[in-house]
């Protein structure tokens, strides 16, 4: 049975180093099969994250081979095993031991954001009407699994820490599908420049490379919102119809 | 947002990274094809010669609003224009599809990989530890990519009536006008045909035509319209470079040909 060295990650908030681990490998075999395999033997007190192991449930959120990926989706055979497989921790959260990170921030983030509003219902029994072609585009968005692959190759919070002024794209996904929601009427644009930092944002579409539900992060959601910023702050054309509209609307009104 | 700093890993220094591909390639190739294109066009900005030839028109001078060809708009350079300055028809016009370009979302990720590794590409550290985004000076106006594209719509119109007047070629024995087809006609009309793909497929478009409304459904026009152009815009990127490299190849086109170096094909 042929064989492959793990460069995995040790360590906990005061700092580590990469130790080496070598285990066995057979076909289909995934990154996390590897590490659970090296846990059992070799290192009983390797810390490591994990839960369905079908790519679902975005608990095994990892570093392999410098990439932001899930541990249980990412197969051996992807990998030039002739080198050793590193394996390390999001880099942009807090580490607490070994590939474990804390990731309550994201958690924080999203309390802030304002709910789904709906509008009045549209029938007298209190429901709503919807056409597919309204939902369809904020159907992509409930893929997402929360694995926060995202948040971690964000360079903005990965390399310039900028937690405390911008949500990352994982939330913009969550602001743009509920700012995009045919029923929704809460208004969230003007948080979304001054306190979420959407102007942080430029447009490296990582995220979107790095999404383990293939969600076209910058395409779909991130760049509509600063489009619809924009429509708010830097267009006088567009504010001044939407006035003149009003204005009209005010006027014909009983 | 939370108020706690976060303990995070130190940041890694510039270029260092775990990852194993070859992750500088791609922010090479922008760096090295855009700086190409950016000083080829400037360079032909400024010769403000050879930019025309029988019908044909370069798109880099186009629309020729004063020059001395037979295309010009208003007529030769005006008495206005200051004698100190250097005059070319380009120079009038270039600055739409040039700040098109420069603010496309498209172009904007992949520049500011390329020349100011910001980040040098993904996951891999960075040589500043500043950081301001496109929320300040001057970034900020990237924001200001809807109105280069209100002008880059009017300049695909512009260019479409440059390929019509590309089939009408003069006899100058005769003086007569007659209608044909040659390579330069193909190429300007090809042009157009990418130059409209980029223009067409452009976010902010898709965000005009119907992405800003929730209830898209309630406006069956704009609803086509957005089913349009985001379906050309989930290829923008080759969009933006397929353009980029035939707008440089129709005016190497039309230059050659004034210059006598190379003849045009004529089909009929």
């Amino acid at each position: 049975m042929p064989g492959a060295t793990f460069r995995i990650w040790r360590g906990d908030a005061a700092g580590g180093a990469f130790a080496d681990y070598s285990t066995e490998v057979t076909e289909g075999m995934v990154v996390l099969d590897a590490v659970l395999r090296i846990q059992a033997a070799q290192a009983g007190d390797l810390a490591v994250r994990w839960n369905c192991k079908a790519g679902r449930c975005g608990s095994c959120s990892a570093e392999v081979n410098g990439r932001p990926r899930l541990m249980c989706m990412t197969r051996l055979s992807e990998l030039p095993l002739e080198q050793p497989v590193t394996v390390e921790p999001m880099r942009a959260f807090p580490r607490i031991k070994d590939l474990a990170c804390d990731v309550g921030w994201n958690y924080e983030v999203k309390k802030r954001i304002r709910p789904f509003k709906p509008r009045p219902p549209d029938a007298p029994d209190g429901t709503w009407r919807m056409a597919q072609a309204d939902v369809e585009r904020v159907q992509e968005f409930r893929k997402c699994i929360e694995c926060f692959l995202c948040q971690d190759v964000c360079h903005v919070l990965r390399e310039h820490a900028k937690h405390q002024e911008f949500i990352g794209p994982r939330y913009f996904v969550q602001v743009a599908a509920l700012e995009m929601h045919p029923l929704d009427a809460e208004d969230r644009l003007a948080e979304l420049g001054q306190t979420q930092g959407i102007g942080f944002c430029n447009i490296t579409k990582c995220c979107t490379r790095v999404c383990p539900e293939n969600i076209t992060i910058t395409d779909n959601a991130i760049i509509p919102l600063k489009e619809r910023w924009i429509d708010r702050h830097y267009d006088p054309i567009r504010r001044f119809l939407g006035w003149l509209r009003l204005k009209g609307g005010a006027g014909s009104g009983p | 947002m939370p108020d706690a700093v976060l303990p995070l890993p130190e940041p890694r220094r510039f270029g260092e990274t775990q990852r194993r591909d070859v992750w500088w390639l791609a922010p090479l190739g922008t760096f090295i094809v855009l700086l190409a294109f950016v000083l080829y066009s400037t360079w032909a900005a400024f010769q403000g010669d050879h930019y025309a030839w029988g019908p044909y028109l370069s798109p880099f001078y186009s629309p020729e609003l004063f020059g001395y060809s037979q295309h010009s708009w208003f007529g030769p350079k005006p008495v206005w224009w200051p004698s100190w300055l250097l005059f070319s028809p380009a120079l009038l016009i270039l600055w739409a599809p040039g700040g098109f370009r420069l603010t496309c979302y498209y172009y904007r990720g992949a520049y500011y990989k390329g020349f100011w590794a910001d980040p040098p590409s993904c996951a891999v550290g960075e040589p500043r530890k500043h950081y301001l985004g496109e929320n300040s000076f001057p970034l900020i106006l990237q924001n200001l990519h809807r109105y280069f594209l209100y002008l880059a719509l009017l300049f695909i119109l512009v260019l479409a009536g440059d390929v019509w007047k590309a089939l009408w070629f003069s006899d100058p024995a005769t003086g007569r006008t007659t209608f044909g087809l040659g390579v330069g006609t193909l190429v300007l009309a090809v042009n157009v045909v990418l130059l409209g793909g980029y223009t067409f497929s452009c976010h902010s478009l898709r965000h005009l035509v119907g992405g800003c409304l929730d209830v898209v459904s309630r406006a069956p026009i704009r609803c086509r319209a957005y089913r349009c152009v985001s379906c050309l815009n989930r290829r923008h990127m080759l969009w933006a470079w397929a353009s980029l490299f035939w707008v440089a190849f129709s005016d190497i086109y039309v230059r050659m040909l004034s210059l006598g170096l190379w003849s045009d094909w004529r089909f009929f």
